[in-house]
């Protein structure tokens, strides 16, 4: 049992190490947080085009791709480390995550070979944002639920409908869609996957305004917008298919919340703030939540060490990986919440001449979005209890009938 | 990165599983807790035989020779089984303490009886009800000579000699069969586990050599390997209510299939996953000697604790009207993981130590 990299590990870390050295900033304690990415102006952006270039010039853009497209079919593992040496240096906002994490892999994996060379080497470079479009008003945690349409005429798809929660659509080039291509069909049978352009004639984008007045995400209407055949990922009546591999990058692609604050934070805070003329940290009260909150998230980072030795071993991690978002989600919402109630009543101050309490507000704000986004607690529940614990599937009432024949709200009488 | 146990240990592991399922069922368990006897002798007997009982014990000394992977591997199989047996007392507290602090002279008298099942040994700490931690001691030894209450010990009225923690802050060793002792079974919450109160008055004993000031460490020590016993007893308790929710029928269908069941036990399995993983931080610590262990004892202790607690007392609630009878299992592992949870200290004082060592640490940085 031991910490340290194999050697060829360690080879590699130098490797990533001497790279970032060279042209990476490091680090700045006064580096804005920005959890979901809602603070993007033109300068981020030129700040992310301009990073993300320079590590697509010097092969450090997506590791674990092919290296026909430009990757270096690195392991893993190295991809871990890559990260893990990324993240001691000062990245601009992950605008390119959805693309790298989820849209390029789906490609690779079921695009035709003119598909890749259309579409990944300008994702790597940092050209082309892209989104994802996959819910609906009413089709989120049943995604398959969604009917958004697309019909054949010549060449091309007509698309009508909406589509909702779309991360970045504001200043994307290309989306990842799912559309209900068969309404006749069963409810999964339906579905094709495309890829369209964001600057098509007939979408439009609607922001939506978050609970913390922040915009990440939008409303996307189509009317009678023309994708061509061309964009058509897989076959027709293939997409749901297609999109869990799209579902299963984003689970691999997101964590629990990972920055929002750590305990040791707030055990430094617990030593500043004073209750009652005393330490906070000598409170009985607040030693005991304090360890429990330190107890946690030390479980995480070991749990974690686990899942790297698995792949370490060139095993993948499966739908365990699921505990990371589940208890990592909750723990920093309530992390965030005590760093709030620590003040006393100062708490309900939300202003500039309190600043730390106020930080911990801007996160207790922002992470109810996480514990939603990319599977909700209670879709991964259901994941480890199914998958992991080999537990029965929920029963369910949309099996075997046309999707138009699902029930879809409360009986009208 | 490698963070788990190697192939060998592995085999090991299963090796003592295998023996336990022929040897301990729950059966076992019962039949301590039903009866008078306060353990299991033949279990203890074969647990001798196959080396469990001098897993870290030198060669020379007549042990294994094994390191506290190897202890921590054998402990999870002991907490699976709910084995009757003194080993978090004897195995692993007491022979910790002789092995780390003892003189040559100590080691030689104490470690081949340990190994061999002749001798039990325990930790005596404790004086009072309510008493925070087990640090503090009014027991005084002076000239040889021992006096004092210690309350509770456990399996106190099975040992052969006692590791005492005293006023001037040694660790007294005591034969608890020689003069001056006098010592009282007390009802156990968890009767497969025996507890006592002892009396020492003027006691003859000898402190061990190098254990001045040395119990918090003993206590770090022993910590880790007592929470991959309770590790264990967690996981067996998750598995066997799986089990049997999934055999249960009610409105035609398993219990396993109702949500409400589901989330629990996923979120009992969650919780049981980062226990593990604590745990084998405390492994890594303890094995290499690292100063981490003063942190890691503490998140190997207290979520082990607590996550034992919770799967013994989802698991009543899993089993329904069954699991409240005395003839189910389920509470031989609500006992056990209760008497666990409190007999190296409480996992709030352990909370305790934890703070102050994490803000020692961010003071000295
Ligand atoms: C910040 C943010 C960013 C997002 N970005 C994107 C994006 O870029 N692209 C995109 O396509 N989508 C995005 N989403 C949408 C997200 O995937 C959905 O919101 C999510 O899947 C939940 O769907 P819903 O909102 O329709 O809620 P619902 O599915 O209606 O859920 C309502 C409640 O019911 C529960 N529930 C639903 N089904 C079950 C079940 N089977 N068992 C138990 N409970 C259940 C849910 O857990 C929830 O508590 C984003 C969401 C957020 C909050």
């Amino acid at each position: 049992m031991d910490f340290n990299d194999t050697p060829e590990e360690a080879e590699f870390r130098a490797e990533a190490r001497a790279w970032l050295e060279a042209n990476a900033t490091p680090h700045r304690d006064d580096d804005e947080e920005d959890l979901l990415g809602e603070r993007i102006d033109d300068k981020t952006l030129a700040w992310c085009r301009e990073w993300q270039a320079k590590k697509a010039e010097g092969g450090w853009a997506c590791l674990t791709w092919p290296k026909e497209v430009g990757g270096r079919e690195a392991t893993p593992i190295q991809n871990v480390i890559w990260k893990q040496e990324l993240a001691k240096y000062r990245n601009p906002p992950d605008i390119y995550g959805i693309g790298l994490g989820m849209c390029g892999p789906t490609i690779l994996t079921h695009g035709t070979d003119e598909q890749k060379q259309r579409w990944i080497p300008e994702m790597m470079e940092g050209q082309q944002i892209w989104c994802q479009l996959f819910s609906e008003p009413s089709a989120g945690s049943d995604l398959a639920g969604l009917r958004s349409s697309a019909v054949l005429d010549g060449d091309d798809w007509i698309v009508n409908g909406q589509k909702i929660w779309t991360t970045g659509a504001q200043f994307s080039d290309w989306g990842i869609l799912v559309l209900r291509s068969d309404p006749n069909a069963v409810k999964h049978a339906g579905l094709t996957y495309f890829v369209v352009d964001m600057h098509s004639p007939g979408i439009e984008i609607r922001p939506i305004t978050q609970i913390n007045r922040g915009q990440g995400f939008n409303e996307v209407f189509f009317t009678d917008v023309r994708i061509p055949d061309a964009n058509r990922i897989g076959a027709v009546g293939d997409g749901w298919r297609v999109a869990i591999t799209t579902l299963m990058n984003e689970r691999a692609s997101i964590g629990g919340g990972g920055g929002a604050g750590n305990t040791a934070d707030l055990i430094r805070a617990a030593r500043e703030i004073e209750i009652d003329g005393r330490p906070a940290i000598e409170n009985a009260a607040v030693r005991g939540k304090l360890a429990d909150f330190y107890i946690r998230s030390k479980g995480l980072q070991f749990t974690g060490n686990r899942t790297l030795t698995a792949l370490s071993r060139g095993q993948t991690p499966g739908p365990e990986a699921s505990l990371g978002k589940l208890i990592g989600g909750v723990m920093v919402q309530d992390l965030a919440e005590f760093g709030i109630e620590l003040a006393g009543m100062a708490g309900i101050v939300h202003d500039a001449s309190n600043p730390t309490t106020s930080l911990w507000q801007d996160r207790f704000l922002a992470i109810p979005g996480l514990r939603i986004a990319g599977g909700t607690d209670e879709v991964l529940r259901n994941i480890i209890a199914e998958r992991v614990l080999g537990l029965p599937p929920e029963v369910r009432l949309d099996k075997g009938i046309a999707f138009k024949d699902v029930p879809t709200g409360p009986p009208s009488n | 990165m490698n963070f788990d146990f190697s192939e060998d240990q592995k085999l090991l592991q299963q090796i003592t599983r295998d023996y336990l399922a022929e040897n301990a069922g729950l059966a076992v368990c019962r039949e301590v807790l039903e009866s008078d006897a306060p353990y299991s002798t033949a279990l203890w007997k074969g647990a001798a035989e196959l080396g469990w009982l001098g897993t870290t014990i030198p060669e020379e000394y007549g042990g294994a020779g094994f390191g506290h992977l190897e202890l921590a591997v054998i402990a999870e199989e002991i907490g699976r089984a709910l084995a009757p047996i003194p080993f978090s007392s004897s195995v692993v507290v007491a022979t910790e303490a002789v092995l780390r602090f003892g003189s040559d002279a100590q080691k030689k008298k104490y470690l081949p009886k340990l190994a061999s099942g002749e001798w039990i040994g325990t930790l005596a700490a404790t004086e009072a009800t309510g008493q925070n931690g087990l640090e503090a001691a009014k027991t005084s030894l002076s000239g040889g000579s021992l006096s004092g209450t210690k309350i509770p010990v456990a399996d106190g009225d099975i040992a052969n000699f006692a590791i005492v923690s005293t006023a001037e802050g040694d660790l007294a060793l005591v034969d608890l069969d020689g003069s001056g002792v006098t010592r009282e079974a007390l009802g156990s919450f968890d009767p497969s586990r025996s507890v006592a109160r002892i009396v020492f008055d003027g006691a003859p004993a000898e402190a061990l050599e190098k254990g001045r000031g040395q119990i918090s460490h003993l206590l770090d020590r022993a910590a880790v390997p007592v929470a991959f016993e309770q590790l264990g007893g967690a996981t067996r308790a998750f598995e066997i209510t799986r089990e049997f929710t999934l055999g249960r029928y009610a409105f035609g269908r398993p219990v396993a299939s109702f949500q409400g069941i589901k989330h629990r036990l996923a979120d009992l399995w969650c919780e049981i996953e980062l226990a593990r993983s604590n745990a084998y931080y405390g492994a890594w610590a303890l094995s290499n000697d690292d100063p981490e262990l003063a942190i890691a004892a503490c998140l190997a202790r207290v979520s082990t604790s607590e996550s034992f607690d919770l799967a013994a007392r989802e698991m009543i609630q899993l089993h329904g009207g069954v699991g409240y009878t005395w003839e189910y299992d389920c509470h031989l592992f609500y006992r056990r993981a209760k008497w666990l949870s409190l007999a190296l200290g409480s996992p709030a004082s352990w909370k305790d130590r934890l703070i102050d060592r994490v803000e020692a640490r961010q003071k000295s940085a």
